[in-house]
């Protein structure tokens, strides 16, 4: 492959909103309430859509005949090479809006500077997405809010949350050495110089919600490199099935 | 970078007025804005638009639309999706705003009102039923990902706002 490189760095972003896409996916109908239902598909739907733009892409620059969906539905579980953040289950629905915040705000981060990346189908892409996670952003910080600031219940099941889900967050901060070749020509972002802007940032809120910042300093890692938590296999499994079962379907 | 800027050949404009978003089957893709440019080149059609959202699903549709109602027209076509300059709730025309208020959804307001609205729930949305704006946000998420779900508190009805999009 001419631009390998640059093929690895989309995925790396690209496969982190396919697979929060489909963790959102799972509720489709099983909602805590009809509008948390809704919302939890409309983001998915939201992060599937940024992820074709992404895979077809990706397609171009591999330029081998795979199409987005080889792309999306056809590699194995090492072949993925998103954050352990995302693969996380819906354990119950602070766990979800936990995730979903934590993400969030660093893929406001994210996109506000892969905007500036000199490869313009990118910079397109990241100017299109960041006006659809800025909604995202509200409604997870919202619930943080709401649940932190809640009943003594619901704001024990969202320090619970953030308590668990933070050991993945420092790996969002990490370099593949194709990250790293990206920031060199200027089509990446440099994703260490957002950590403290992150962790200031969610600091606040979560100190808005009256909830505490964790203070523990062991963080899990592996996604990046395609070493991930036990969960994403079965999710994989899910996602995978119809094409796997009846190669190259269509709709 | 964002221009708002269209180059559509006159004579295509009666036909792409015909096409509507299947979503919203009171609106036009003109009224909508997601039509960027559609000129003839060797007698053929070549049209670009543009996602209103990245995972609109109405995107494919539209495009198969144009197509057909070209064709009838007597055009064969090619149709790009581009992605820039991002669409803006800015590029519904002033026609597309009454017809999408007709229809039952609330116009979309400016950046600044409509943070006010979602996030610290102040009650200026107007009702599409009675045009009482006490009204309050259900769900930052509504039918679809670009609406918001919001209930009159007067008349009791529940209606969509469309969420400004900039």
């Amino acid at each position: 492959m001419k631009n390998e490189n640059l093929y690895k760095y989309i995925l790396g972003i690209a496969d982190n909103s396919l697979i929060l896409g489909q963790r959102l996916g799972e509720l489709c109908g099983h909602g805590p309430s009809l509008e948390t239902d809704i919302a939890c598909t409309n983001i998915s739907l939201d992060l599937f859509g940024q992820v074709r733009s992404y895979y077809q892409y990706a397609s171009k620059v591999a330029g081998d005949g795979r199409t987005e969906d080889d792309i999306a539905m056809l590699r194995k579980e090492r072949e993925y090479v998103n954050v352990l953040l995302v693969e996380q289950p819906n354990t119950d629905f602070a766990y979800t809006m936990a995730r979903q915040f934590l993400f969030d705000m660093y893929h406001m981060l994210f996109l506000n500077e892969l905007q500036k990346s000199k490869d313009v189908t990118l910079s397109a892409i990241a100017n299109k997405c960041i006006k659809e996670v800025s909604y995202h952003l509200r409604f997870s910080s919202d619930w943080i809010k709401r649940l932190g600031d809640g009943t003594e219940i619901s704001h024990q099941k969202m320090q619970d949350a953030i308590d668990g889900l933070w050991t993945y967050t420092d790996e969002l901060f990490h370099q593949t050495e194709a990250d790293k070749q990206m920031v060199e020509e200027g089509i990446g972002v440099d994703v260490i110089k957002l950590k403290e802007t992150y962790y200031t940032k969610v600091s606040e809120l979560l100190h808005e919600a009256s909830l505490k910042t964790p203070e523990s300093k062991y963080f899990q890692k592996g996604g990046k490199q395609g070493v991930h938590t036990e969960h994403l296999g079965y999710l994989l499994s899910d996602l995978q099935y119809m094409q796997r079962t009846y190669p190259n379907m269509e709709w | 970078m964002t221009t708002t800027e269209q180059h559509i050949d006159q004579i295509l404009i009666p036909i792409l007025e015909q096409v509507s978003d299947p979503e919203i089957p009171v609106l036009s893709i003109m009224e909508m804005g997601v039509v960027r440019s559609a000129v003839i080149e060797n007698n053929i059609v070549k049209v670009q638009i543009t996602p209103t959202y990245s995972g609109c699903p109405a995107m494919d549709v539209i495009g198969d639309d144009i197509k057909k109602a070209l064709k009838e027209a007597g055009y064969n076509s090619e149709i790009e999706l581009i992605l820039s300059p991002a669409w803006t709730t800015d590029w519904i025309t002033p026609k597309g705003r009454k017809a999408l208020e007709d229809y039952g959804i609330a116009a979309p307001l400016s950046a600044e009102a409509d943070k006010d609205v979602l996030l610290h729930g102040k009650r200026i949305v107007k009702c599409t039923n009675c045009g009482s704006t006490n009204t309050r946000l259900v769900s930052q998420f509504g039918s679809t990902a670009c609406k918001a779900q919001f209930q009159c508190d007067d008349c009791l009805e529940p209606f969509d706002y469309f969420k400004c999009l900039k």
